[in-house]
């Protein structure tokens, strides 16, 4: 009696709702604990100290930042026009957008070096008259990372824009603003949570991407080799690196993931 | 009423399932095996299959193919498997260590070429290439045994390798050979006859040539022993031999 | 001085006014819900273009499809106060009140020393720094009026300005908006569903119903003169339109014959019915023949110490009695009645 009084104020879950959402927690942590415990602890600060590893960490940051960044600058004005304008071949272009998320990364990698190799459509003449290449470059791994991550993006932000009250943008216009100003200080500020949420799912998804950064840019220590490459190389050959250059990355990625307050992803 | 109907229901489904599973069984143990197989063993492995289905008596191979490494790691986490045929002696030398393998022999062995897109457009001449800063040069990560003896053979040669990307296995190098993407990358021979048209070859002298020893073993976990063992004998018969020579492989 | 020539299509209604507001005049657009009112303020503000007419603020045409003219909304000189003041949430009122000015290029501080100024002449200084959703709802428009007169605008609109008020709010805001609204010298649209609100703080009233104009003029003019039920209804009175048969006969819609006291003006009239000058008896009453009918009370509603009947019959009005009265005729929704009004209580004029 006394229990469901101190809760009242709460809300109480259907029966089934807890048990079952404890499931889907444990099915993610039961992995990430065997990780923990299969983990060389006594040689981790040897093993994460190695070039390799900081090389490997370095360039996985400065890409997926790179990567969003860029997602930003392109991804916000086009979730702006999804949502915001009508236009025939609008859905088409959605679907386009989402294309990235549902090929596996290696066609999109595969993909990318049709379009950007040394041979490829766009790629051959700029090589031809610069000499300037994308794949087996970091700048490769940027691009790389942002084919497959930006439609995370680009779908958060347009849902989030949808949602928006539009009705602030008409006060805002009555005051004078023009259309710029409107954008800038009433939509964005606005759909500020979403651009967050957004750019997060945007990041992580850069920061694992795997299959297209190999197949568009290569692997080679400190120019293109990420963590996740640097992982899959280590199970080959030292599981223990492996594990110890998998913890290092969870922990990289929780360093920014936890931070994150709640209320700054929702409106 | 409800209650019982969902019983029912419940039941049902546990006998489509069951009778599932007793029909998965009865079928491996007479009927397929699995073979894990060296990525560059590929389309001769993809021959001897259907060469030993015709002639074993109609039992099935599934091939899985993968890096020599990563399979050996897939052996040893309990992956199911009959048979296993290595690129690299040290893996299997790890396996039979681990009670995985049993009586490894030498069924094949494979030389390193340099692979070129067709016309060779930067006109690679050798070795001494590799070490040309301007050309796009790629290898097998050190990590897959394709990698190690490529920077042996380099070494032998004394050339200091100015390399544009390590790949993960020998098919996704000569992919990037064979676009174009790539001036020139150091793979297995039988790459080259099996990419036949697609990429050039140019012989590596053999002084300075590196050899991949292919060893191939029964698993001792394997669900089908008998026809594991067959298959066994199939490849390291004169049949086999041939098949494996016609796609680039030498004897052991 | 607003000149406006409005005609827009609105789903099944069309909307067709013509309209004036002169500086220094505060125009009240009354009319129910649903009969174009805030589509109105739209088209002015330049947030909708009309498919018709001219939209003329001093001089400047901001809308005219016949020569292909509209001024989009930041370019017009207006002020619009929305009904929920839509102040936006992640500034302070402050910043609210400097917004306008800051679109227009005054630098963060300068907008925010002009803020300051608008905030004490609101007196809401103390409620600078406050966020909109920890203000009430009359601090919340003062900012929404100060933010938008903060813009120098030289027409000023209001969409239901006390309609998100609460009744007690409503009564103190109101005498509070008639005084700020003194203080702007431009001309000033108002839309309001509210007749109480129209009349405290409007000089002239334009009833807008169904999409056109069914009456204008000042508040005491209009609820001397109802033209239309909506309005007769809003002041409390029954009206009744009927043609003139005779020199003091008018014979309703219904077929029903009313006589009045006074010689009628014209054919078409309209007879207006204060509800206490009915009487409601259960038996048909002898004498007076004239202006008596048998009805049906639809409904009883309380209103302070009296009674409203809705009677149904010849003649749809409602009358007024006391609660001894009801229950001294026993009267429930459904109970037959007769009702009689003498001649000297009707008041016809021409419709």
């Amino acid at each position: 009696m006394s229990t469901a009084r101190k809760r009242a104020g709460q809300r109480r879950a259907p029966w089934l709702i807890v048990p079952l959402a404890a499931l889907a927690v444990a099915y993610v942590a039961v992995p990430f604990a065997a990780l923990l415990q299969g983990a060389p602890w006594n040689d981790m600060g040897e093993l994460v100290g190695q070039p390799i590893v900081t090389d490997a960490l370095r360039l996985s940051m400065l890409t997926a930042f790179a990567a969003t960044g860029i997602s930003l600058v392109v991804g916000v004005p086009l979730a702006w026009v999804l949502a915001r304008l009508r236009f025939p071949g609008r859905s088409a272009t959605r679907a386009l957008i989402t294309l990235p998320m549902v090929l596996p990364p290696v066609v999109g990698g595969a993909a990318l070096l049709f379009a950007f190799g040394r041979r490829g459509l766009l790629g051959a003449p700029v090589y031809d008259s610069t000499g300037f290449l994308l794949p087996f470059s970091a700048w490769g791994v940027v691009a790389a990372n942002t084919f497959v991550a930006m439609p995370f993006l680009v779908l958060t932000v347009e849902s989030g824009l949808r949602a928006a009250d539009q009705r602030f943008e008409d006060a805002a216009a009555t005051l004078g603003a023009s259309r710029w100003a409107i954008f800038w200080r009433v939509t964005v500020p606005h759909a500020a949570p979403s651009i967050v949420a957004g750019s997060v799912l945007c990041w992580a998804r850069a920061l694992g991407e795997f299959g297209a950064t190999v197949t568009f840019a290569g692997n080679l220590q400190g120019r293109t080799q990420t963590m996740p490459l640097a992982v899959f190389l280590a199970l080959e050959s030292d599981r223990d690196a492996a594990i110890a250059l998998s913890l290092l990355l969870i922990a990289v990625s929780l360093a920014v993931l936890v931070p994150l307050r709640d209320r700054w992803l929702t409106a | 009423m409800r209650r019982r109907v969902t019983w029912r229901i419940v039941v049902a489904l546990l006998s489509v399932l069951g009778a599932a599973a007793c029909e998965g069984t009865g079928d491996g143990d007479d009927g397929r095996i699995v073979v894990f197989a060296a990525a560059s063993l590929t389309e001769a492995f993809g021959e001897l299959a259907t060469g030993f289905r015709t002639t074993g008596g109609g039992v099935a191979v599934e091939l899985n193919l993968a890096g020599s490494p990563s399979l050996r790691t897939q052996i040893l986490n309990g992956a199911s498997a009959d048979v296993f045929a290595s690129a690299d002696p040290s893996t299997m030398t790890e396996l039979v260590g681990a009670g995985a393998a049993d009586d490894p022999v030498d069924f094949a062995a494979n030389r390193l070429q340099i692979a070129v897109p067709p016309g060779n457009p930067a006109g690679v001449r050798g070795l001494a290439d590799f070490a040309d800063p301007r050309l796009l040069l790629g290898l097998c990560a050190e990590e897959v045994p394709c990698g190690t003896l490529a920077r042996n053979a380099l070494a032998s040669a004394a050339v200091t390798p100015s390399i544009d990307t390590d790949e993960p296995d020998v098919r996704s190098l000569l992919t990037k050979v064979q676009a174009g993407e790539l001036d020139a990358g150091i793979v297995y021979r039988s790459d080259v006859l099996a990419a036949a048209g697609t990429v050039e070859g140019i012989d590596v002298p053999p002084e300075v040539n590196a050899t991949a020893t292919y060893p191939i073993a029964v698993l001792t976990e394997a669900a089908n022993p008998d026809a594991a063992d067959l298959f066994k004998a199939y490849v390291l018969s004169r049949e086999g031999q041939a098949v494996l020579a016609s796609h680039g492989f030498e004897a052991p | 001085m607003l000149r406006a020539s409005i005609e827009v299509a609105l789903g099944d209604l069309r909307l067709g006014i013509d309209l004036q507001v002169d500086d220094g005049e505060v125009v009240a657009l009354l009319g129910p819900n649903g009969a174009g009112k805030t589509t109105v303020l739209r088209v002015v503000a330049g947030l909708r273009a009309i498919d018709d007419g001219r939209i003329e603020l001093d001089g400047t045409v901001l809308d005219e499809p016949a020569t292909a003219t509209f001024v989009p909304t930041s370019q017009r000189p207006i002020g619009l106060v929305f009904q929920d003041y839509l102040l936006f949430p992640r500034l302070s009122a402050l910043d609210n009140v400097a917004f306008g000015l800051r679109c227009r290029g005054a630098t963060r501080a300068d907008a925010r020393a002009e803020a300051s100024r608008w905030l004490e002449r609101f007196d809401l200084a103390a409620l600078a720094a406050v966020r909109p959703r920890n203000l009430s709802g009359g601090q919340a428009q003062r900012v929404a009026l100060a933010r938008t007169l903060a813009t120098d605008p030289r027409l000023l609109l209001l969409d239901e300005p006390l309609a998100a008020l609460d009744a007690g709010t409503r009564l103190r805001v109101r005498t509070e908006l008639r005084r700020h609204l003194a203080t702007f010298g431009g001309a000033r649209l108002l839309v309001t569903h509210d007749p109480v609100d129209a009349l405290v703080l409007a000089d002239r009233l334009v009833i807008l119903e169904d999409g056109h104009v069914t009456q204008s003029g000042t508040p005491a003019l209009v609820a001397a003169r109802p033209r239309s039920r909506y309005v007769a209804h809003l002041i409390g009175i029954n009206l009744l339109h009927g043609t003139a048969i005779g020199d003091r006969t008018v014979r309703l819609d219904t077929g029903a014959e009313l006589t009045v006291a006074d010689p009628l003006p014209g054919p078409d009239v309209a007879v207006a019915l204060r509800p206490q000058a009915i009487a409601l008896h259960r038996l048909k009453p002898e004498g007076s023949p004239r202006n008596t009918w048998a009805a049906t009370v639809d409904d009883l509603e309380a209103d302070r110490d009296r009674v409203r009947v809705a009677l149904v019959g010849p003649v749809t009005a409602t009358a007024e009695i006391t609660p001894a009265a009801v229950a001294e005729l026993d009267l429930a929704a459904g109970t037959p009645v007769w009702a009689t009004v003498k001649a000297v209580d009707l008041t016809a004029y021409e419709r």
